[in-house]
């Protein structure tokens, strides 16, 4: 097919090294990396390698990795990661993941080997800073969110959200003694799919809510809902159109009521920092994505960190081992907690996460937290009021309601009236230099292009992403193609999602790759 | 005064501005939606703002309390590995592109992204000998957990998982917070009391039909090496069950690779790829699994795979894919809860594999190989010390056991008292061992270092420490 060129191009470009895969530079006999000798003495009483390891268990054939020089391999990965959209680049307005601005000191608190290079089983004496920094975050964590203690064990949101249910079912086998009885987990249907995800690994059954009108909580359906067989509620609030749920005083009253607890999610806890508290709301327990509102860096997919917050009762069911001050300045670790759901995680999280997130709150500080949620809200409004007024966009749900930290924009008059979906507008956002928004979630809004700004943006390059919807509004009626055939300027373009998948075709490796070419 | 920060961009004066073009007077009517009862009426209980140079000081303060493991003086495994890495691996790994990026939902400008992850997926299926590896799990041990997950969801109607009971402890916590609530019971099967190897007749007794998955070491927790793979393979495959393999994958320049002895599914850690220890995190699971279409919808994570456009001229290209599998589709009959992973741990790995090569592997494989032996070996000299504390062969970990007087945790302190750090107690893990600690020996540790943590236990162990 030939494509359109676009008229009213951005210039935009991004790198296309056509790099091949490393296996397809390897050449026999290079090196990027040399090792030094054994000493001679050393190696006399070690004695031969065919001595040390019975010969059934040795490797006959070297494995197939790459053979190249050092500077190849430094070229190989600087342009691979010239071929990468991030942070750093552009506006990453995803929504539900909160891309802000990651720090650069962050990265250099991290990598400081007096942190990076501790082992987690070293004797307590000789890692006292690296427990400080972690109980002090826990004490902050446990501020912000209204928590009376916090567990930074879970290694990612999903994580926390699985401790968090395991704490909740926990809680009613062996406080309540009610487990046989509560089975059931209440989940509204626009939640997270980690949600109810999370809440089937930990064995419940999963009761879907329907949203009200207004896109909030019904509260007649979770009244209906809720009853003796209920162990919780998993809630985000703002909720994940963006919306504060104003009902949380009655919703907690009826989850509370029924025997159940409230679940958190805090995925979009960066809209309420120094504003309001899950705690105070009745949240009973909550995770934290340290990699979201706490500003470590995504990574290309991780690491995260989900700290877990919970209330007085739910202490002692965290997860081991717990983070104490024996006295001042001195710091250890408890193991001792019988009624814990156990461990999460192989060691105590992820600690380099947790040193990002300490260096960020100790930078912004508490002034600059409730800022930082101030800005995170004006954004998406300004966001959500210019794009919900250009044609073929509109904000469903409760649109004379503030939103939050993020915005659901529906594209459904766009495609109805052009035939230009939220998918299109999305990959014609690419074009402009622009990542797209999160698109078709949540559920309940057709067309969903979810928006969270987040306040790392300034208004110029806020403008520069309405401008951009704008633009594309124009293209869609008076020259849609160019959106339906969009992106035009990305390095790759209709990339065959169906070859990936299917059986036949299905290449997960070199060695796939191999076979399934030598066949 | 108005409060201003490097990290934001929007002074009050913007602010205004921003406000009055969509009908708003302040901020506060943005916040109308949150009842009064709800709002918080004081500020944080939290520091105040601090600037750059005053957070680069305390994370410095803090980290001087702290005494890193970089010297080559700590002799620690079990789970974590001091290893060397070379200076490329974080340069590129940490540029801000792989840094600051989501997971690869838009491809058409992920590519870097994408092709590392497949690249990581193809160099791990090479040293694990397997075809599909996932792009990354937490930790090995949540890997594990995973895998118990997956042998049950793959052998549907079976409902039991055996492990050797010479088990990481931490492993064994791990797997069961993951169990229970799924229903699957979790056994242990013996071992031989002089080699610690699996005891076969004990595994064959506990194999019966409701065993979904059984799972080995290669090296195991305690360092040796289990040789009786061929052998367990039969006796798993017969019985219809999975046999799924942790391994150490800085092991696999020189030893067998599970996928050669019939492993389904692999696991391992692989913060041991150019990653720090980092007090415990972030790490790497690395989840590998036969290519069987059968046990590939059933892989908890994300996947990428090699395409190519739908049009002509092709062009080759990567996406993610098998995604129906995912949370996000899915949600509560996912494979399982998994988003965030450890994609830069992934991309770290796969700049440190790279970097090596096969050469680089097998060297280094053979240096852990003769520096541990050669610390094993004078130990043993010592009177009242055995090194290894059992009969199997080791590669990189061992169990030095202490007889007499001197407890491990009397040998422990005087080690710290000369700056060396011994390896991980094991008294009170497994009593049955006596005084023991699992040492750990790299090629980050040197013959000058390794003497003098002889020279201490000896002190210790003959003379009772002199420093009791």
């Amino acid at each position: 097919m030939n494509r359109q060129r676009d008229s009213q191009d951005s210039k935009y470009r991004q790198a296309n090294w056509n790099e091949p895969l490393l296996f397809e530079m390897s050449v026999s006999g290079k090196i990027a990396h040399r090792l030094p000798a054994v000493e001679d003495e050393v190696k006399r009483l070690a004695g031969s390698l065919d001595a040390m390891i019975p010969a059934g268990m040795r490797r006959k054939q070297s494995p197939n990795l790459p053979e190249m020089s050092e500077l190849q391999v430094v070229r190989h990965f600087t342009r691979l990661s010239q071929m990468n959209f991030s942070v750093s680049s552009g506006i990453y307005p995803l929504g539900s993941c909160t891309m802000k601005y990651n720090p650069l000191i962050n990265e250099q608190a991290a990598l400081n080997p007096g942190l990076a290079w501790l082992h987690p089983y070293q004797d307590v004496s000789t890692c006292q800073g690296a427990l400080e920094l972690m109980w002090e975050l826990e004490q902050w964590l446990a501020e912000l969110s209204g928590m009376d203690a916090v567990t930074l064990q879970p290694p990612a949101g999903a994580a926390g959200e699985f401790a968090g249910v395991m704490i909740i079912r926990a809680y009613h086998k062996h406080v309540m003694d009610e487990g046989d009885q509560r089975k059931e987990m209440l989940i509204p249907d626009a939640a997270h799919g980690t949600n109810p995800a999370s809440a089937a690994m930990a064995g419940f059954k999963i009761v879907v809510l329907p949203s009200s009108n207004e896109g909030l909580v019904d509260l007649d359906a979770l009244k209906a809902a809720s009853g003796p067989q209920t162990a919780g509620l998993m809630l985000t609030n703002p909720n994940t159109i963006g919306v504060f749920e104003k009902d949380i005083g009655e919703i907690a009253g009826i989850v509370h009521d029924s025997g159940g607890l409230l679940y958190y999610d805090g995925a979009n806890l960066n809209a309420i920092m120094g504003i309001s508290r899950p705690g105070d709301m009745g949240f009973d327990v909550m995770h934290m994505n340290l990699h979201k509102t706490f500003s470590t860096p995504h990574g290309g997919g991780g690491p995260g960190s989900g700290a877990v917050g919970v209330k007085e009762k739910l202490i002692e069911l965290l997860p081991v081992p717990c983070i104490v001050k024996v006295k001042e300045g001195r710091f250890d670790l408890n193991y001792n907690l019988p009624r814990s759901i156990g461990k999460v995680h192989g060691f105590y999280g992820n600690f380099g996460v947790l040193v990002r997130a300490y260096t960020y709150i100790c930078a912004l500080g508490k002034e600059g937290l409730r800022r930082t949620s101030e800005i995170a809200v004006l954004n998406a409004n300004y966001i959500a009021h210019h794009i919900s007024q250009i044609r073929g966009f509109s904000l469903p749900y409760s649109p004379n309601t503030p939103r939050m930290h993020e915005c659901v924009i529906s594209a459904e008059n766009l495609a109805e009236e052009t035939g230009v979906t939220a998918m299109h507008v999305a990959k014609r956002l690419l074009d402009l230099g622009l990542h797209s928004p999160t698109m078709y979630f949540p559920l309940i809004v057709p067309e969903a292009l979810m928006i969270e700004p987040t306040e790392s943006e300034s208004k110029e390059d806020l403008d520069l992403l309405i401008g951009a919807f704008k633009q594309i509004s124009n293209e869609a009626y008076s020259n849609p193609d160019i959106v339906k055939s969009a992106p035009h300027s990305t390095a790759l373009h209709d990339l065959d999602e169906y070859r990936a998948a299917h059986p036949k075709t299905l290449t997960l490796s070199w060695r796939m790759h191999q076979k399934r070419t030598a066949k | 005064m108005e409060f201003k920060h490097p990290y934001l961009p929007i002074t009050k004066e913007i602010e205004s501005e921003m406000l009055s073009s969509f009908g708003k007077r302040s901020l506060e009517d943005l916040f109308s939606n949150i009842p009064e009862d709800y709002r918080l009426k004081r500020d944080l209980n939290i520091p105040t703002s601090r600037t750059e140079l005053e957070v680069a000081q305390r994370v410095q303060e803090l980290a001087s309390k702290n005494k890193p493991a970089d010297t080559g003086r700590v002799f620690l495994g079990a789970g974590a590995g001091i290893h060397y890495i070379p200076s490329v691996v974080p340069a590129l790994a940490t540029r801000s592109e792989f840094l600051t990026s989501y997971t690869s939902y838009q491809p058409e400008i992920s590519q870097g992204m994408l092709q590392t992850l497949f690249e990581y997926q193809s160099m791990m299926a090479e040293l694990l000998g397997i075809d599909v590896v996932n792009s990354s799990m937490y930790d090995m041990a949540t890997g594990l957990a995973e895998a118990v997950l997956m042998a049950a969801r793959v052998n549907k109607k079976r409902s039991k998982f055996l492990v050797p009971d010479t088990i990481n402890p931490v492993h064994w916590q791990v797997i069961n917070t993951f169990a229970e609530p799924a229903g699957i019971t979790i056994e242990r099967v013996g071992h031989d009391q002089k080699s610690m190897l699996l005891d076969l007749a004990d595994l064959k007794s506990k194999l019966d039909s409701q065993v979904a998955g059984v799972y080995v070491e290669n090296p195991s927790y305690l360092g040796f090496i289990e040789p009786q793979v061929d052998e367990i393979n039969r006796i798993v495959h017969d019985a219809g069950s999975l046999l799924v393999v942790g391994v150490d994958v800085l092991s696999l320049g020189i030893l067998r690779p599970p996928g050669n002895y019939g492993a389904d599914i692999i696991v391992g850690e692989g913060q041991y790829l150019g990653s720090a220890v980092s007090y415990g995190g972030p790490y790497l699971g690395v989840f590998g699994c036969r290519d069987r279409m059968k046990i590939i919808r059933q892989l908890p994570g994300r996947l990428v795979g090699m395409t190519r456009t739908s049009n002509e001229p092709y062009k080759r290209g990567f996406v993610l894919t098998l995604v129906p599998r995912e949370q996000h589709i899915r949600r509560e009959k996912a494979t399982s809860n998994i988003c965030s992973n450890q994609a830069l741990v992934a991309v770290t790995a796969a700049v440190y594999t790279s970097t090596l090569g096969p050469e680089g592997f097998r060297h280094l494989g053979e240096i852990i190989a003769h520096r541990s032996h050669y610390a094993a070996k004078q130990l043993n000299k010592i009177s009242g010390v055995t090194a290894p504390a059992f009969g199997a062969s080791f590669w990189k970990e061992f169990v030095v056991r202490f007889e007499g007087d001197a407890s491990a945790q009397l040998v422990h302190e005087s080690l710290l008292k000369r700056d060396l750090h011994g390896g991980k107690i094991l008294t009170e893990e497994y009593p049955e061992f006596g005084e023991s600690m699992l040492l750990c020996v790299t090629e980050l540790h040197g013959k000058t270092a390794i003497d003098q943590l002889v020279e201490v236990v000896r002190d210790v162990v003959t003379k009772g420490g002199g420093t009791r």
